[in-house]
């Protein structure tokens, strides 16, 4: 089993490096960056190369570890227990399966994706470190153990909102997707829109990476912003002229709405542009 | 077998374990990397860094410690005349000469010159390789430190080997010593939460519900607990106007991440030191003030205090009355400071002027003396620690 990339996602060697080390060790793999630079895409394209199944567990600030191990459905065996249900003999009944059994017990390796763990509380990390690093947990209410038969891909992406503790850290590989360069993001836009125009893409990457580097922005541009950005210049279908917004007079540039999501960072481009375009003069 | 380079890393202050070392060796043995050197570097930075504010200390001790190992892959392959001399600039220039060329602004036309002299002199040395010798003298050295991975005469290198992966440095930014944004300074000063239930039940509490129905034999016995809520309150007192006009921008990220990060969060403006007027408004400031006293007044002692400030001023202004620059003082900066101190138990001051540079003036030591050493500087790992002692 190696990971090598597919046909709709470009990974980087470095990128490749750390996904074969978890794949092979067995490992889980902590995936951090900025937002929108193909974290989760990054499970959901290993699973289609590897052609394994793919479980998601969505992390929100609610999320307890508990539930992705099992829930015990007290609520619904209070209800047949009143109405006298033969079911409800057998706790077993009231079992709900979480996200990591089903990824214990699937009958093909799959890859497990723990997304954006970083939103649950602080001790959630902290009460699954046994659980992944064994591969095995405890159910009290039936008295039985899980336990892998094949461990799962793991993967698992943060948004840095809050820090993972060291004894999580340990048990993981770690990579940073930083925001590609312009070669990589060629060939990523290639690989996504594979019929656009050559010069559109070129005039569009100029703006974009003017806009990122504009300073004091609030929330800079990323990858999945720009392809769709390019992906609304598609459809609109805008000359590439229009790109050229120095020539056109106008300020910002066409559709930015897609490329900048915040008030008074369309503002402060704005004044930059407005700045430029009377020192042009 | 890397037991050295796994010990440089530590010292270096890359927090990596001797777990993850041994998955490192583990790695290795199984054959993930594909014995070629940047393999290496990948699975070693995937196994023993865990954050990417470490990854550019780690990049500077793998390059220090596997310094020329490319070549034993590649052959020598002679010409590397820029990493040569930016290895040379490194060693000879201090970290203040750096900063004074980076300062001085104007790269780009130094940076052409040098191009330019550079291939005068590749037409007049043909084919041999000497002119690098004659490049390490001080001019070359000078420019050949180059923060941004500017590459003399670009259009040749490219034939050549490129510059090894960590010696690319591309990590620099994130290292925490460094950089701050809003987004970072939001998710630093999310340390000072605290969750805590008061005020009137009103959220259904179903696990307890659960319990006690069926203590209660199955009849059901509903339970309510009060909402969640951060219950920090912050008091900000930012130093505005004349030394401070060089940190506006890093002022202004702390203001409107502190702005989303906190409910309860009051602010008031003061310069250089705090007398008995602070202001919300710094352009009324001498009409529309608020006195310290009534500040002390108003807000209650669980209030978190967090000064904003450069601390740099004539020690007068602090300990003397009389001493400010503005107006009459009837009682010294000291006093005040005292007053506040003694009022909210938590308190810190954040510096934008970087720690090592505080020795040189006086006026930060007495103030840093009058806050008990809770003077912290205004970087990411600054401000993480100056959140922890607030919430010791």
């Amino acid at each position: 089993m190696k990971f090598t990339g597919t046909d709709s996602y470009v990974a980087t060697n470095d990128l490749m490096v750390a996904v074969n080390a978890a794949i092979t060790l067995e490992r889980p793999l902590l995936v951090k960056g900025e937002p929108g630079t193909g974290k989760t895409v990054l499970a959901i394209e290993i699973a289609k190369a590897l052609k394994a199944p793919l479980i998601t567990w969505h992390i929100k600030s609610t999320t307890k570890a508990q539930q992705g191990l099992y829930e015990y459905d007290a609520v619904s065996r209070l209800r047949d227990g009143q109405l006298g249900e033969e079911r409800v003999k057998d706790i077993a009944n009231y079992i709900k399966k979480g996200k990591l059994w089903d990824g214990f017990t699937a009958p093909n390796r799959p890859v497990l994706l723990i997304d954006e763990i970083d939103k649950a509380d602080i001790e959630f990390p902290n009460d699954l470190l046994l659980e992944l690093d064994r591969m095995e947990f405890f159910v009290y209410e039936t008295g039985e153990t899980i336990k892998a038969e094949q461990r799962p891909i793991v993967i698992i992406t943060s948004n840095n909102e809050k820090e993972l503790p060291d004894a999580f850290l340990r048990r993981c590989f770690f990579h940073y997707i930083r925001f590609p360069d312009r070669e990589t993001m060629e060939k990523i836009v290639e690989v996504h829109y594979p019929s656009i125009q050559k010069n559109l893409v070129r005039e569009a990457m100029n703006v974009f990476y003017e806009l990122r580097d504009t300073p004091g922005l609030k929330k800079k541009p990323s990858t999945s912003e720009l392809l769709d950005w390019l992906k609304l210049l598609m459809v609109e279908d805008l000359p590439v002229e229009a790109l050229r917004t120095k020539e056109q007079g106008k300020l910002i540039p066409p559709l930015a709405g897609a490329l900048l999501k915040n008030e008074q960072d369309v503002h402060l481009f704005e004044r930059l542009a407005f700045i430029a375009r009377r020192e042009s003069r | 077998m890397f037991i050295n380079f796994f010990l440089e890393l530590r010292k270096a202050k890359v927090p990596a374990s001797l777990r993850e070392y041994l998955t490192l060796l583990e790695a290795m043995q199984k054959g993930v990397p594909n014995y070629r050197v940047e393999d290496f570097y990948y699975l070693a930075r995937a196994t023993l860094v865990k954050d990417e504010r470490n990854i550019d200390k780690f990049d500077r001790v793998f390059s220090q410690c596997f310094n020329g190992l490319e070549f034993m892959s590649e052959g020598i392959e002679a010409t590397i005349p820029e990493e040569w001399l930016r290895k040379l600039a490194e060693k000879t220039l201090t970290d203040e000469e750096k900063a004074m060329i980076e300062a001085l602004g104007g790269w780009d036309k130094l940076m052409e010159t040098l191009k330019k002299r550079l291939e005068e002199q590749k037409e007049r040395h043909q084919g041999g390789n000497k002119w690098i010798g004659t490049a390490g003298t001080s001019p070359f050295g000078a420019y050949g430190y180059n923060p941004e991975g500017v590459r003399i005469g670009q259009d040749k290198s490219r034939n050549r080997r490129a510059v090894k992966v960590w010696d690319k440095r591309e990590y620099k930014n994130l290292d925490d010593t460094v950089e701050l944004g809003t987004r970072n300074i939001k998710v630093a000063l999310r340390r000072l939460r605290k969750f805590a239930r008061d005020g009137a039940a009103m959220e259904l509490d179903i696990p307890d519900t659960i319990r006690s129905t069926a203590n209660n034999a199955g009849w059901l016995d509903l339970k309510l607990v009060p909402e969640r809520h951060n219950k920090i309150k912050v008091l900000l007192l930012f130093d505005i106007g004349g030394s401070m006009d060089d940190h506006i921008r890093v002022c202004e990220e702390l203001f409107s991440a502190a702005r989303a990060e906190f409910k309860h969060m009051e602010f008031y403006y003061f310069h250089n030191c705090v007398y008995e007027k602070l202001w919300k408004d710094n352009r009324r400031r001498h009409n529309e003030f608020q006195p310290t006293w009534e500040v002390l007044r108003t807000y209650q002692q669980d209030y978190k205090l967090i000064f904003v400030g450069d601390a740099t001023m004539s020690p007068y202004e602090i300990v003397q009355p009389g001493g400010s620059v503005e107006h009459w003082n009837e009682e010294s900066g000291s006093a005040w400071m005292q007053r506040l101190l003694d009022t909210y138990p938590k308190a810190a001051w954040l510096n934008p002027v970087p720690e090592k540079y505080w020795d040189y003036t006086p006026s930060v030591g007495v103030v840093k003396q009058l806050m008990g050493n809770r003077m912290f500087p205004l970087t990411l790992e600054g401000l993480e620690r100056a959140m922890r002692e607030l919430n010791r």
